[in-house]
Parts: C-alpha cells; structure tokens; sequence
C-alpha cells in the first residue's frame, strides 16, 4: 500500500543518505572524515549527539579502523552503518574482504571520488568498482532520491538471511552528496516496518564460536563457493525487495533501468549520477530521429548480466561510458558489459570518461552517440 | 582448563597458558579478539578449535577497532562481558599502533594484552619495533641496532585507567592485575614478555627460567599504573637495590639471540638498565 503522507523535502544527497540512516536505526556507526563523504559524518554526529539517534558512534583514527570497529559490532549483533570515499575506501581495503569473506551484514555508503596520485577531490568511479571482487553487493544510485532510496533497501537486502552479505551504497561525489534535490521522505514508521529487527548474532557464550580462524583449503574453497552462490540469490531479493519498495513508494527500482530501450537501437549504458545526462542525451537524439535508449545499470554486483544480454542483443550498438579504466585492459563497466554479451553479434563501444571530475554534459553523449550510428565510432574513445 | 591442550603452540611455548591464566580470571563471559600472530595458529583452524569462549580473528591491524565494536554491540544489547584483545608485540607496537592508540585514547572499555615475544614469531622470527638492542633476528642477522619501543609507557601517556606488565613466571602477579583491569572500566592495558624458544633459540625447557630470569635481571620490571599512579608489583618492588639484581648477563648468556652481543655491549645494556631503574626510583 502506497504511504499517504508524503514528506518532501530539499536534501543534499549527504543529508540524504544521513537521513536514512537514521530511520534505520543502526546500534552502532564509525565514520571517518574525507570530502565528498564528511557532511554526512558531520549530520550522523549531530543525529547521535541530539539523541535522535539512539546509537554509539565509535570515533575511530582511521577508515581501517572504522570498517573494523563496525565489523565487530556487527558480528556482536547489532545494525551497523559506515561511509567514505577514494583514499578512504583503499586504505579500508583489507577489512571490506574481512567483512565480504565473513558474510557480515555490514552497510556502507560510498561517496565516489577520484584516487590519487594525483590528488583529486572530484569524481570517478576507481574508489567503488575497485572493490568489485570483495564479496560485497554494489548498488548505485542516479540521484538524491535514489541514494535515499536505496540506502534504505541496503538495510534490508544485507540483513536477508538469504543473502547474508554487506553492501555498498555508492553515489556520486559532489555531483549528489553536493546537490540539493527534492526527496521525498518515507515516515519513520514505515521504515521500521520495512527493515524488520536484525536477527543475526555471531558472539554466543554458550556456543562459542572461532569467526575467521585458519581454514582448511576444503573448507576455504567452500566459504567461497558459499559466497557466489550467496551473490546469485541475491539478485531475486533483491528485486523482491525493490518491488516490496516500489508498492510502498510508487519508485520502481530493479538490477537495472532502461529508458526508451524497447525499441532502441542504440544503446548507451552507463552507471550513476551522469544517467540523467545520458536520458537527456537519448531524448535529444528520438528529435534527431535516431532510436537510442539507455541502459543504467543500478546493481554492479552482483552484475545484471541476463538483463543487460536481453537489451544488447536487442540492439545494434552499445556504448558504455565508464568513469573508471582497468589499465591494460578496458572501461570497467564495458568490460562487464562485454562480457555479459558473450555470443552475441552486436558491437560494444567503450568511452572513457569523467575521471577526476572532469566535466560530461548531455552534448558529449549526443555526439557520441551520433558517431555510434553513423558507424564512426571507435572501439575505444577518450572524452578528453 | 579453558583453553584445551593439544593445540598447535611449539613445546615451550608460554602462550596457552597464558591464555589459560587470563581466562581462569576473566571466566565464561570473555570476548577473545586475536590479530594475525601465532596465536591465529594456536587457536585452531575450521576443524576446531581449542578455547572455551568466542573468538574474533583479525587483521593484523585492527583488532583493538573490532573490540570497541564487539563491545559497543554488547552494550547495545546490555549484555555484560570482558572483551579482550590478545595481540603480539608487531600487532601491538607496530602494524596495530594507530588502532591501539586509537582505542586508548577514547578509553574505550576493553581489556588489551600483549604478549611480547620481541620479533614477528609467526611469520619466522623477523625482527619488530619492540625486538630489544642486539638480538638476532632473521632480518636482523647481526643483531638488532635499535632499542626497544616502550609501548606500556606509550600506553600509559594516554591517559588510560589501568597499564601493568606481567611476567608467565610471575602467575600470581599476572592474574591479580587481571583481576584488577576485569573491575576497572575502560581501557586497561596488560603487557606480558613471552618467552619464545625458537624464536630466542633456548631450550623448551627454559621458558619459565628466562621469563623469571628477565625480571630478576631488572630487565623486565614488574608494575602497574593505576589511575596514573606507578607501583611496582610482586619481586620487582625488591630490586631498587642495584645489589638484589642478578647481572643482565645471566638473562642474556641463555638465549642464542644474544650470542653475537660483545661485552662492551652487554655493559652498556647493563648501565641502560641500571639508569632505568634510577628513574623507577625517582617515580616509585
Ligand atoms: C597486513 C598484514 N601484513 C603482514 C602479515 C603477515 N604476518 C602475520 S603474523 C605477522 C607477525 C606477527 O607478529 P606479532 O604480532 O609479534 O605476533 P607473533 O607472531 O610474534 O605471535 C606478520 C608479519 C599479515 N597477516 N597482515
Ligand atoms: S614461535 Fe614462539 S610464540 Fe610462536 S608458537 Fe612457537 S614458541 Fe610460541
Ligand atoms: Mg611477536
């Protein structure tokens, strides 16, 4: 049933996100300052201090620490949320496969930056897809509602028993934790009915428990086949989730969205905040006459690769931007694309673009675009 | 019992019973949090594992983090229990510094114990911060050219409730300042030398002779600092007269470790110790 009393409000994405932690009532937080994250950290202290959030904010020395810190209370049973970015999120590196490898009910928010050297302050994705192997679900959000949005559902898809794993909510630096948009806010009762009471506990004094001993390579290989196969189920709850958000909302989210795909095309694919520039960028080429559409991928993993398959194959060329390269290889997001479409005949595109902040407007995608139909793109194109 | 035997330490190896002593005090309601070290190995494996109470392995760096976590979530739930990190001198005093600095200075209410066995002994004996002047270590071939990190004192400087160093040999000692840390809330700080035979290339038979040796020497003293107050503890509170210590020769000549030290050295490491204990005088 579709909640009457809508509260609409002007949020920067940070707040936002900040928001929705709130009404998931988390026990326990740790948060280390870095830009484009720290208003968030900023707002979760003034909720915590307040007593409007009636949670222990640890107030770690570090992002190793804070990921730890919220590692272990989430193993002891309680809800736990952290956030960072760029530099925050590498040095957290060695406690998120921690907290992949252990299958812990972890959420993080994500506010994508560019990684140094150089230094940059400005985004890209390097930060969020670099953690693409780490047993982590990854979403991502297009805009202020949907970084709200999903935070929300991130709650409830980790804490699934039949998912078991922790996610990261990843959204755009500056471009949304920055920007102030309209959201429309859920009633704290709703939320608390929809993200039912955690129910995992690892810490049992009458049945203790050694959590992450030496394991045998039996057992080692097993923990992973476990781990995949945790991944694959989550893309059914995750839409089940999604479509328990959308009766609520009227938002319709899935693994993925498309915009004017039905009968693209051309087809442009990308991930995050600059999907809004790329619908505007596919209207402005319907006026041109030429059928493009887009396709967003809003579930890096587990990877939407049956539904990407079904649009490509439906199609008679892709161009998938990335703000992120595998040096030596590829876009990162192409490659997953290309490697969904395996089988298919239709070419795939990659354009590099947008790193470390470097501007993207509608006008670029459209020529992009007009060169993938005329047959004049190259496979690897460069927006410098 | 609550750590079984059996389990995978060397022979000689003073860990268990360590272990075993600090749980004889803090009982059933404990929270072991271990960083990589021997003690990950000691502890078993997806087999099984040898102790009574729950057990976080973590990385090397973050265990004193994971602790505060593990205990805020426990107080969340008002559930009582003691939550201990059981960390090595290198996921002490070096990999893990930051974090236990971290974890002193907001006082958060766990209990620390570091077992010093003075180099990286799970990965081979390489040498770490708190290796003392002229040990062999693998890395440190010809013996090590720079002193002991004093992490108690760095401890202490911080402010926090409760910083004792403990000695196996000592066990009533030990257990005592257990005893106290599990009553005082907020952070309490134990330090043990540890005695490692292959690590210090003596016989497992000597590991209690050199632990008491290491004291009895002065080298090791024995004390707490509660609430900023130093006391010496147990032996140690009779050894002020330089005459009631043994020569830190006797301590040195049992351990292949120190076989390349010369005797110029060994006396300028028995004045260092005697200036110390001049200081302890001055504060005692
Ligand atoms: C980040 C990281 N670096 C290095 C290692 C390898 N490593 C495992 S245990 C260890 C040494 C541990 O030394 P200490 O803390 O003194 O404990 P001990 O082995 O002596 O008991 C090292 C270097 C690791 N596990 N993680
Ligand atoms: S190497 Fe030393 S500290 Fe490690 S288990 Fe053996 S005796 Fe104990
Ligand atoms: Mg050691």
């Amino acid at each position: 049933m579709q909640v009457e009393s809508k509260v609409i409000k002007g949020l920067v994405g940070n707040h936002a996100v900040a928001y929705a932690v709130k009404q998931a009532k988390p026990q326990v937080l740790a948060v280390y300052p870095i830009t484009p994250q720290t208003t968030m950290l900023e707002k979760l202290s003034e909720y915590v201090e307040s007593g409007e959030l009636k949670a222990k904010m640890i107030r770690v020395e570090s992002e190793h620490s804070a990921l730890a810190a919220v590692y272990g209370a989430a193993l002891a049973g309680s809800r736990v949320f952290t956030a960072t970015a760029s530099q925050g999120l590498l040095y957290m590196t060695e406690m998120i496969y921690w907290a992949g490898g252990q299958r812990v009910p972890i959420v993080a928010a994500v506010a994508t930056r560019a990684i140094a050297s150089p230094w940059s302050i400005l985004d890209d994705h390097h930060d969020f897809v670099s953690k693409r192997d780490a047993i982590w679900i990854q979403l991502m959000a297009e805009n202020v509602q949907e970084a709200y949005d999903l935070t929300i559902q991130a709650f409830k898809i980790s804490e699934d028993k039949r998912v078991l794993l922790p996610v990261m909510m990843g959204f755009d630096g500056f471009i949304l934790t920055h920007t102030l948009e309209k959201v429309e806010l859920l009633p704290d009762n709703v939320v608390d009915a929809f993200i039912p009471p955690r129910d995992f506990n690892l810490i049992d004094f009458s049945d203790p428990l050694g959590i992450g001993q030496v394991a045998s390579p039996e057992d080692y290989i097993y923990y992973r086949y476990e781990a995949q196969r945790s991944m694959e189920r989550s893309r059914e709850v995750i839409t089940e989730v999604e479509r328990d958000y959308e009766d609520i909302t009227g938002r319709k989210y899935g693994l993925i969205d498309c915009y004017m795909c039905d009968d693209a095309e051309y087809i442009i694919v990308s991930m995050g905040a600059w999907s809004g520039d790329a619908r505007v960028a596919v209207q402005k080429e319907r006026e041109k006459g030429i059928r493009a559409g887009l396709l967003k991928v809003r579930t890096f993993r587990p990877f939407p690769k049956d539904e990407v398959k079904q649009i490509v194959g439906k199609s008679r060329g892709v161009v998938v931007f990335d703000r992120s390269v595998s040096y030596g290889s590829g876009g990162v997001l192409a490659n997953e694309v290309k490697s969904a479409s395996y089988g298919l005949d239709v070419p795939i595109h990659s354009v590099i673009a947008g790193l470390g902040g470097k501007d993207v407007r509608p006008l670029h995608m459209e020529k992009v675009l007009d060169d993938l139909a005329l047959n004049q793109l190259e496979d690897e194109r460069w927006l410098l | 019992m609550m750590l079984m035997r059996g389990n995978a330490a060397c022979p000689g190896c003073p860990i268990p019973r360590e272990i075993d002593a600090l749980l004889e005090v803090t009982g059933q309601k404990t929270v072991l949090v271990v960083p990589a070290s021997c003690t990950s190995v000691i502890m078993g494996d997806t087999n099984g594992m040898p102790s009574s109470v729950p057990v976080v392995h973590s990385a090397f760096a973050a265990a004193p983090a994971i602790a505060s976590g593990i205990k805020a979530a426990l107080n969340s739930k008002k559930e009582d229990a003691t939550v201990v990190v059981w960390a090595g001198d290198g996921g002490t005093g070096d990999i893990g510094l930051a974090s236990l600095s971290g974890a002193a200075e907001r006082n958060e209410d766990i209990m620390y114990l570091c077992y010093d066995n003075e180099a990286y002994m799970n990965t081979g004996v390489q040498r770490s911060g708190l290796t003392p002047y002229g040990a062999w270590t693998t890395t440190t071939p010809e013996g090590k050219r720079e002193r002991k990190k004093p992490i108690p004192q760095i401890v202490a400087e911080h402010g926090v409730p409760y910083v004792a160093t403990a000695s196996i040999a000592y066990i009533f000692d030990y257990q005592a300042k257990v005893k106290k840390a599990k009553e005082i809330q907020g952070f309490r700080y134990i330090h043990l030398l540890s005695p490692c035979p292959p690590g210090w290339r003596f016989d497992s038979s000597l590991t209690i002779r050199i632990a008491k040796l290491a004291v009895e020497t002065g080298i090791w003293p024995l004390y707490e600092i509660e609430k900023g107050k130093f006391r010496l503890t147990s032996l140690s509170k009779t050894l002020i007269d330089k005459s009631k210590r043994k020569p830190v020769l006797e301590y040195l000549k049992l351990q292949g470790r120190f076989s390349k030290m010369t005797s110029e050295e060994v006396k300028k490491l028995q004045n260092e110790v005697d200036e110390f204990w001049e200081e302890i005088q001055k504060i005692d």
